[in-house]
């Protein structure tokens, strides 16, 4: 029942944000069509806001938008005059997708492992290093370790290709430069967890027992330890997905991070909100899940 | 409700194992777009283009492209860039310089059995004009007869337009007085060719037809956005057995270092813009082979706001022109071998008599000061200085700003607020007005003074600066109706020296070059020209021609 309310509250809230942000949008000084050069007459302008009902009261324009949203027409892009907001969510959202969840699943195949090895191994030489490594990547930001990546393993050594997005070899500079810096933020969560958890009074108790030390590790520390990880996880996953402007300028990647900029740069009005709009429910609908999960996991959490 | 007991069932990280099938779908999907042929030329245009339909482009790497899909009557000579015959294989004019005559030629079509014809010249450039395109460059036909009115919506009876068909292969144009630079016009892209049938059967998704048929050397096989445009050669070209390269990419990319990592590894050809490059590594760019630069028809100037205090003033004005050490400028922070401006029009533009400047000379410029009741700048208004913040990390507008602010200070005694802003946001602020001083730039759209000094008329939406003058206006217009070429430039030199010299609206700083970076061992075709346009069809990459 929790989790249906939930689901059913989301749709105000959608409706509130998609709202706001198009108030905003428009509150904005200059407009999509603010050029070096105006056209030869006030017409040709007159035309241009016509065309895109920009003359009309905002409350009325907005009404014409949810119109649309409600048939699941985003509208036509103010920039990308060819374009429907749609079409160009639909070709940049896969890629920033895949991009995102590579990036994901390296940074939660390294990060877990490295921050549960760390913890086990407190105080020692391998935590040391572990989590050395840890904070060295969460310091280094993707705009400094991405042309590092590229200048040794793009243009030194060519094992990869410097840019683009074309096949498989041309993910991996990406996913490395987006995933190691949430690698080092989940290793960094995973130890601190583990080193909660490892105090606790049911470890303890478990020890007591005589269960063994892997046991006690891998099935009953892990599950509590893993916790701020999860929580964490749902927002980095709605950063990830929805694309990140340095890695994809960077590389040249056909994803959403750069039309997120860009469109409020331009003034794209129709692009701005639909991107708002997007983020939204892929971050509402990972905190969910987030939610959920923790359900899964943690036998003393109940939601009612 | 209670999840407790499923999640005893499910081992920890059921969730994340199932995620991890995702990246093998993921890859399979990207994997699905690498087995494309290899292009024989791959060349890096800047940002996006915003539109590839002629009656929409504005921004140049939405043109070049659109120059490759469609052609006018007339089109660029590649060496030159001056007009020669398209579309059209000849023309006449009447001895008044109103009346164009152009015969199509024979072998015109868009596929098999569907010819290219009058009617498609006249339909496509009503639909420029028509109010329900929104072509913000309908103003490149208003120099037809009553082009202007049927855009307003003044007359809506498009034979009324002084362009007609007079029959399949013939098209009369009327203009309203003598237009010089009107075949320029027709060999700009905002007056090409467009395919009535898909137009009339897609509407605004017409773009997205395929095949889509165009009037020009190439066909678009596929654009993604941000990602890349695919052109393949036009079969159905009148000129097809003279496009050297097949199958040409062209790559938007926004950050210097990539284009420049993407050029070094292999990955492109040809780098248009100065700005496709990094700044910082100029230097050492510049003495490379590949590093070609040319005169280019850009302008960088300042416009002055002539509406309030204290830039009314026109000693004001012109004290802080001459103060502008320029040579400073385009060595200390342009670097790229531009060529000082002490007015408007770049010189080698055509039909041109260079008007004289008001060059540096700070003595001059501190009495100018004095005069206007400001001695060594005391007693100066507040004043600021409006730029935008440049894209791509390229910081050339506030370099410059903060140069000029210190050649003010130091010379004038008088202190200039900068005033950085989005582009959208300086945009806006400089259409209303809401300025002093502020960085501009205009590049021509054709080869002739007029699209430099028609902006400075008292009426026209891009003068921005509040200056009116009605001897300039007179000239200009007296200019534009001359048919001989050589008064007329005489005209349009006194015209410009009100401009730069006596009235000093706005202040030239530098002449862009053009700046185009490419192997010239590699590739060929590409020729320097004041328009910095090469046309695609003309260029080739040695070992990579086919046929």
């Amino acid at each position: 029942m929790y989790f249906i309310k939930r689901i059913l509250f989301l749709i105000p809230l959608l409706w509130l944000i998609s709202f706001l942000a198009f108030l905003l949008v428009h509150a904005m000084p200059g407009g999509p069509f603010d050029r070096e050069r105006t056209p030869a007459s006030p017409e040709i302008e007159h035309h241009l806001l016509a065309k895109y009902h920009l003359d009309e009261p905002i409350l009325k324009q907005y009404g014409r938008y949810l119109n649309g949203l409600l048939h699941g027409d985003f509208g036509p892009s103010m920039k990308y005059r060819n374009h429907s907001v749609t079409d160009i969510i639909a070709a940049g959202l896969p890629v920033s997708l895949s991009l995102g969840v590579l990036a994901f699943c390296f940074s939660m195949g390294v990060g877990l492992p490295l921050g549960f090895f760390t913890a086990v191994h407190k105080a020692r030489w391998q935590d040391y290093l572990g989590s050395l490594a840890a904070a060295v990547v969460i310091c280094v930001p993707s705009l400094v370790l991405g042309p590092m990546l590229i200048m040794l393993f793009a243009i030194k050594w060519r094992w990869f290709p410097v840019a683009l997005w074309a096949s498989p070899w041309h993910v991996i500079l990406p996913t490395l430069t987006l995933g190691l810096y949430f690698a080092g933020r989940v290793a960094r969560l995973m130890h601190e967890g583990m080193l909660a958890t490892l105090h606790s009074e049911f470890i303890t108790t478990a020890r007591a027992k005589g269960l063994s030390e892997t046991s006690i590790l891998l099935k009953h520390a892990f599950r509590l330890a893993v916790l701020p990880v999860l929580s964490y996880s749902g927002p980095m996953l709605a950063d990830l997905l929805t694309g990140t402007f340095v890695v994809e300028n960077l590389f040249q990647i056909p994803g959403l991070g750069v039309s997120m900029v860009n469109s409020s740069l331009n003034a794209d009005y129709t692009m701005v909100v639909g991107l708002v709009l997007l983020y939204a429910v892929v971050l509402l609908v990972l905190n969910l899940a987030v939610d959920f999960t923790h359900c899964l996991l943690d036998p003393r959490v109940r939601y009612e | 409700m209670s999840m407790a007991s499923r999640s005893r069932e499910q081992p920890p990280g059921a969730g994340l194992r199932l995620l991890a099938l995702w990246p093998g779908l993921m890859l399979l999907l990207a994997g699905c777009t690498g087995g494309e042929p290899k292009a024989d030329l791959v060349i890096i245009n800047g940002p996006d283009p915003e539109t590839l339909d002629p009656a929409l482009g504005t921004g140049l790497e939405d043109l070049r492209v659109i120059g490759a899909l469609f052609e006018g009557l007339a089109r660029n000579d590649p060496v030159t860039a001056r007009p020669i015959p398209g579309l059209a294989e000849s023309w006449e004019m009447s001895p008044d310089g109103c009346v164009y005559t152009f015969h199509l030629r024979e072998n015109l079509s868009w596929a098999p059995g569907q010819p290219i014809t009058a009617g498609d010249v006249i339909y496509s450039w009503l639909r420029v004009l028509d109010p329900r395109t929104a072509s913000e460059y309908a103003g490149q036909l208003f120099y037809i007869k009553n082009g202007e009115a049927y855009n307003s919506g003044k007359i809506q009876d498009p034979s009324l337009v002084g362009a007609q068909a007079l029959d399949a292969r013939t098209v009369r144009v009327e203009l309203n007085h003598p237009t010089a630079f009107f075949l320029d016009l027709c060999a700009f892209q905002t007056l090409a060719v467009v395919p009535r049938q898909v137009i009339e059967k897609y509407g605004e998704d017409w773009m997205r037809a395929r095949p889509l048929p165009t009037s020009g050397p190439y066909l678009l096989q596929e654009w993604r956005l941000n990602n890349k445009i695919r052109l393949v050669k036009n079969p159905f070209y009148w000129d097809a057995a003279h496009t050297r390269s097949a199958v040409v990419d062209c790559l938007p990319i926004s950050a210097p270092n990539t284009a420049l990592n993407l050029y070094q590894t292999g990955g492109a050809d040809v780098i248009w813009d100065r700005e496709n490059i990094p700044n910082e590594l100029l230097d050492v760019l510049s003495r490379r082979p590949d590093y070609h630069t040319f005169p280019y028809q850009g302008t960088y100037f300042l416009r002055c706001n002539t509406t309030r205090p204290p830039l009314n003033d026109t000693r004001v004005r012109q004290a802080l022109a001459l103060t502008i050490d320029k040579r400073r400028l385009v060595e200390k922070v342009l670097r790229g071998g531009e060529p000082v401006a002490d007015h408007l029009v770049p010189d080698g533009t055509a039909n041109y008599q260079q008007a004289a400047g008001l060059g540096y000379d700070p003595a001059l410029a501190r009495r100018l000061l004095a005069q206007a009741g400001y001695p060594d700048g005391k007693g100066f208004p507040h004043c600021s200085y409006l730029f935008d913040a440049a894209s791509g990390g390229e910081k050339i507008h506030e370099k410059v700003a903060v140069e000029l602010k210190e050649m003010w200070s130091k010379q004038l005694g008088i202190d200039i607020e900068l005033k950085q802003m989005e582009k959208q946001v300086y945009q806006a602020a400089q259409k209303n007005r809401d300025y002093d001083l502020s960085r501009s730039t205009w590049i021509g759209d054709y080869n002739d003074p007029n699209t430099f000094l028609d902006l400075f008329r008292g009426d026209n939406g891009n003068n921005r600066t509040g200056w009116k003058n009605a001897r300039y206006d007179a000239l200009m217009d007296e200019a534009n109706n001359q048919v001989d070429l050589t008064r007329r430039a005489a005209l349009l030199r006194e015209a410009e020296t009100i401009l730069v010299r006596e009235q000093t609206p706005i202040i030239p700083i530098y002449f862009y070059v053009g700046f185009n970076y490419y192997n010239p061992a590699r590739i060929k075709g590409i020729y320097p020209n004041i328009l910095d346009d090469h046309p695609l069809n003309a260029i080739w990459k040695i070992g990579g021609e086919k046929d």
